[in-house]
């Protein structure tokens, strides 16, 4: 059953060939089977068997839609009411969220099942999911390597079969960059294609949430549930949401693929080039047309970004104060001894050297310096996807420069750290679209294709991924021991 | 005040805005409420939560900025103000910093019958914080977020005042405006309507502004008065023995009346403002404009023109008249409704309504004689059912009850005696009885006219017309 696409899930709900509470029990048994993974932060067994019931009753009734009680799971980000939403913190260690996440509201309406709350890097700040408060995640493809993060937990859940399918959130890579190290389908929406209320926020003017799933037909329908405007999101655009099942199917004859000079320069791997070259090989197969686009702005990408988030998470990380929910120290002094030391326990070191680095770009003398700058570098990167995107109807590349790295390898060198989302941070800056695709592996570890789109072309994305999909099944592949 | 020194002005106001709801928030903003029962997620920042604008909170900026005929932003940004404290729960306030939605513009005030021009820097939005509540809690501070994210408008004044007279008449001028446009109720010791003064003083004829001193809430007339006064007065004793003012924020003690410091600007806070990315930047189009210019009421200074053209009415009355949209609309439908001559209308409300109202001290809107009921009474005047002094008896019985004038000149048989032969029959009489007057007017005493017309009202209990009295009496006397 865990291997089966949620089309085929839904299938044998609807035959009878299974139930939704033998299809939650059997993943709910997966998930304490490989705990190892430390995928979870919170299995909410008895919610998930609960809503089981619901949609089992629902399929009876005949008013099912296509996800009732199909089993999911949400990144720990997202709120959901009366179950803990830590957010991978300490500071939030307590915190029994009131109220549904506009992301978790529809999945409940659509009759999904909730298996728990996934493991993140920490307020979402993490390329590897080791700045968790609750320990790192494992790679399911070789568990002495990271997952990838922030959306870690999510990308090894569903690529070892403890999910169908899971949210993630994509601030510079978060969701593509764990989909392509776990070998999983990810896919990073327009900037306000999905509702960001009961998301808790990292950097707002880039947060997107986001389907994590096997195929890119899955990812098709959870994005269906996901996307739409949002009255209680300014951010949210009010566009109509396309059908994205419908166009999966459409012929790649005359695609325009550009393939950015940018991405495939030093510090790729040769075995990640290798298989990136192979993946256009087989979209050239599929009649697309290649050519080189450049993004001469790309080298500002991760300068820009880490003056720009960290300005953002410093103001919205400021209501984590101990006064109203989360942790507070033990036998505060005064106010500053409060707020000092609840502060001061309650976040990580990832955490609080970034809103160091984001007070410090928004202190007076250095605002324009550093804010005003990276904004305007901002604006460039975004020119240069408009004009490549204008030639040329998507552009391809790698998500990562290497596949899944080794735990504790990185996590002292933040800087380092910081240079692995060289290739996903700008399409959050410039706000497109952009999936990771398992395109292969390197040495035994997933490889994942990025297809970078023109705004609100999800549908094109996927459909584009789902195509090769079709004569590939790299996304198929199982890790050792989650067959 | 020592005329070897000038002093400089300016105000901030904080309106707050008379929106149902919050600014960012579907709660709430009514006030009094039991603490925290009016702070819904988005007031209390919970994790994940997100701002949206209010539009009415938009508008209502848009009316104040056209009534003081400043340019309206077409492009303005919300932008985050950082600082902690524990009744601001984001830790940040949601404000407008480098584009604020109204401009320049200028308001017009009056002191000692010299009218001046005040400029206005600009007015933005933003959310009001919560209140620290201090006592109570055995030193232990409560937290009450009700007012958290209720809607203001910041209100920043030129420099250009220079006295505290200045000051409050600016203040009160703007008080009238922004209950004039129903974008704020005005209630001081509900905080709705808020001051701070930058305060400065330099020597006569320098050009360069001195040093600034901010004085925080202070939270009303009288208060701001008294207020800046004692700080020129400190400020000037400060310089004249040597000293120098700092830049700083002080707070005035209105039980000691004086001012003491806050904070130094060392210790002043760097907000760090950034633009909210939660919230797209406002647009306003000449479309939206135009919509809210169809709908602005007329401004009171134009009110005041109109009232003194329109109904033949004295600065006074009319200053009186339009001093709240309130009292002039009540004004002007007692005029429709009575028919009555504009001025006698004028008359009785700014006599004996108002005398009334004060003694009470109530508000127009709270007077217990509607406009229906004083109509009804100056009907009964201008059709010589009952006389002018009658009348008066009569809106004391009204005060006190609830009955119409016709009711209570039915009831107490008040009603004018216009029948000619009963006011004869007296006036005959009353001449009968006084022969000695009747000689002496008619050797030329005029003044003894007036002793008859009071012996023919005594004996009618007043209910005669003394039109026809006065007439008749002249007839019989000749």
């Amino acid at each position: 059953m865990h291997n089966k696409s949620i089309a085929e899930l839904a299938k044998g709900l609807r035959s009878g060939e299974f139930s939704s509470l033998e299809l939650t029990t059997a993943f709910l048994d997966r998930i304490k089977r490989h705990t190892g993974l430390n995928a979870y932060i919170t299995v909410a067994e008895e919610l998930a068997l609960e809503q089981a019931k619901a949609a089992d009753a629902r399929l009876a009734k005949g008013s099912a839609e296509l996800l009732t009680g199909i089993p999911i799971a949400q990144k720990d980000i997202f709120c959901t009411d009366g179950v803990k939403t830590s957010c991978g913190s300490k500071m939030l260690d307590n915190f029994i969220a009131p109220y549904d996440a506009t992301v978790v509201e529809k999945f409940n309406d659509a009759g999904a099942v909730m298996l728990g709350k996934l493991n993140m890097d920490e307020f979402a700040m993490g390329s590897s999911n080791e700045t968790s408060y609750y320990g790192a995640v494992k790679n399911p493809w070789d568990v002495n390597t990271v997952p990838g993060g922030s959306s870690g937990g999510s990308a090894a859940a569903v690529a070892a079969r403890l999910a169908v399918c899971a949210t993630g959130t994509d601030t510079g890579g978060s969701i593509r960059q764990p989909a392509a190290l776990c070998g999983i389908t990810g896919l990073k929406p327009t900037y306000g294609r999905v509702s960001r209320y009961g998301m808790i926020a990292y950097a707002s003017s880039l947060d997107q949430g986001g389907p994590m799933t096997h195929s890119a037909e899955d990812a098709a329908i959870m994005l269906q549930t996901m996307a739409g405007f949002d009255d209680k999101d300014s951010t949210s655009v009010d566009l109509p949401v396309p059908d994205y099942s419908v166009g999966l199917s459409r012929s790649l004859e005359g695609l325009k693929i550009g393939l950015p000079k940018e991405f495939f320069g030093e510090g790729l791997n040769a075995d990640v080039a290798a298989t990136i070259e192979a993946a256009i090989e087989e979209y050239r197969k599929l009649g697309a047309k290649v050519t080189e686009v450049s993004m001469p702005s790309l080298r500002l990408a991760i300068p820009a970004y880490y003056v720009i988030a960290p300005a953002e998470c410093s103001a919205n990380l400021s209501r984590f104060d101990g006064v109203r929910f989360g942790y507070r120290c033990e036998n505060p002094a005064d106010l500053t001894d409060l707020y000092t030391r609840s502060r001061g326990e309650g976040f990580g070191k990832e955490v609080k050297r970034r809103i160091l680095m984001g007070t410090y770009a928004l202190s007076a003398g250095y605002y324009d310096a550093y804010y005003i700058k990276a904004q305007k570098i901002r604006r460039l990167i975004s020119d240069d996807f408009k004009r490549a995107l204008s030639e040329v109807d998507v552009m391809m590349g790698p998500v990562t420069p290497s596949t899944a790295f080794g735990i504790g390898e990185k996590i002292g060198n933040p800087i380092e750290m910081y240079l692995s989302d060289i290739y996903t941070i700008a399409i959050n800056l410039a706000g497109v679209p952009a999936m990771s695709v398992p395109a292969g592996f390197a040495k035994g570890l997933p490889v994942g294709l990025q297809i970078i789109g023109n705004y609100f072309t999800e549908d094109r994305l996927l459909n584009i991924a789902h195509q090769y999909q079709q004569v590939t099944n790299w996304h198929q592949s199982a890790p050792k021991g989650f067959e | 005040m020592n005329s070897q020194w000038e002093t400089v002005i300016g105000l901030e106001i904080h309106a707050q805005l008379a929106t149902k709801s919050k600014i960012f928030s579907g709660a709430s903003t009514a006030y009094g409420a039991e603490p925290n029962t009016q702070a819904c997620a988005v007031d209390l920042g919970l994790p994940g939560v997100l701002p949206v604008l209010n539009e009415d909170a938009v508008r209502k900026a848009v009316v104040f900025g056209m009534a003081i005929e400043a340019h309206i932003a077409p492009y303005s940004v919300f932008a985050r103000k950082n600082y902690f404290y524990p009744d601001l729960p984001k830790g940040y306030q949601i404000s407008q910093m480098e584009l604020p939605i109204v401009g320049i513009g200028h308001l017009d005030i009056e002191v000692d019958g010299v009218s001046k021009r005040i400029g206005i820097t600009r007015a933005h939005l933003e959310e009001d914080a919560g209140k620290s509540l201090h006592e109570d809690f055995h030193g232990l501070t409560g937290i009450d977020l009700n007012r958290a994210g209720t809607p203001l408008l910041e209100i920043v004044s030129e420099p250009e005042m220079s006295s505290a007279k200045e000051a409050v008449a600016y203040m009160r001028k703007l008080h009238e405006l922004v209950r004039y446009l129903g974008i704020c109720d005005g209630n001081m010791q509900e905080g709705s309507f808020r001051c701070d003064a930058n305060v400065s003083v330099r020597p006569k004829g320098q050009k360069e502004f001195g040093t600034r001193a901010e004085i925080k809430n202070i939270n009303s007339f009288k208060f701001v008065e008294k207020a800046i006064n004692h700080e020129i007065e400190r400020q000037i004793e400060l310089i004249e023995s040597g000293g120098k003012v700092v830049q700083e924020t002080r707070l005035y003690d209105s039980d000691k009346d004086e001012t003491r410091s806050m904070r130094s600007k060392e210790e002043a806070n760097d907000y760090r403002y950034f633009p909210d990315p939660d919230l797209l930047p406002v647009l306003i189009d000449e479309d939206f404009k135009a919509q809210i210019k169809a709908q602005l009421p007329e401004l009171p200074q134009a009110k005041k023109l109109r009232f003194k053209a329109d109904y033949n009415l004295d600065e006074e009355s009319a200053t009186l008249l339009t001093s709240s949209r309130q009292m002039a609309d009540y004004f002007e439908a007692v005029v429709k409704e009575s028919a009555c001559e504009a001025k006698i209308c004028a008359n009785w409300m700014t006599g004996d309504l108002l005398a009334a109202l004060n003694k009470a001290d109530l508000e127009i809107t709270d007077s217990p004689v509607s406009h229906e009921r004083l109509s009804g009474l100056l009907k009964r005047i201008s059709d010589d059912t009952i006389s002018g002094k009658i009348a008066k008896q009569v809106f004391e019985e009204m005060w006190q009850g609830t009955d119409t004038a016709d009711q209570i000149i039915e009831a107490k048989g008040l009603k004018q005696i216009t029948d000619t032969g009963a006011i004869e029959a007296i006036i005959d009489k009353i001449i009968a009885d006084n022969q000695d007057q009747v000689e002496q007017y008619r050797s030329g005493k005029d003044k003894v006219f007036g002793f008859f017309v009071g012996q023919v009202m005594k004996e009618m209990q007043g209910k005669a017309n003394p039109g026809e009295v006065n007439k008749m009496l002249k007839a019989k006397l000749k």
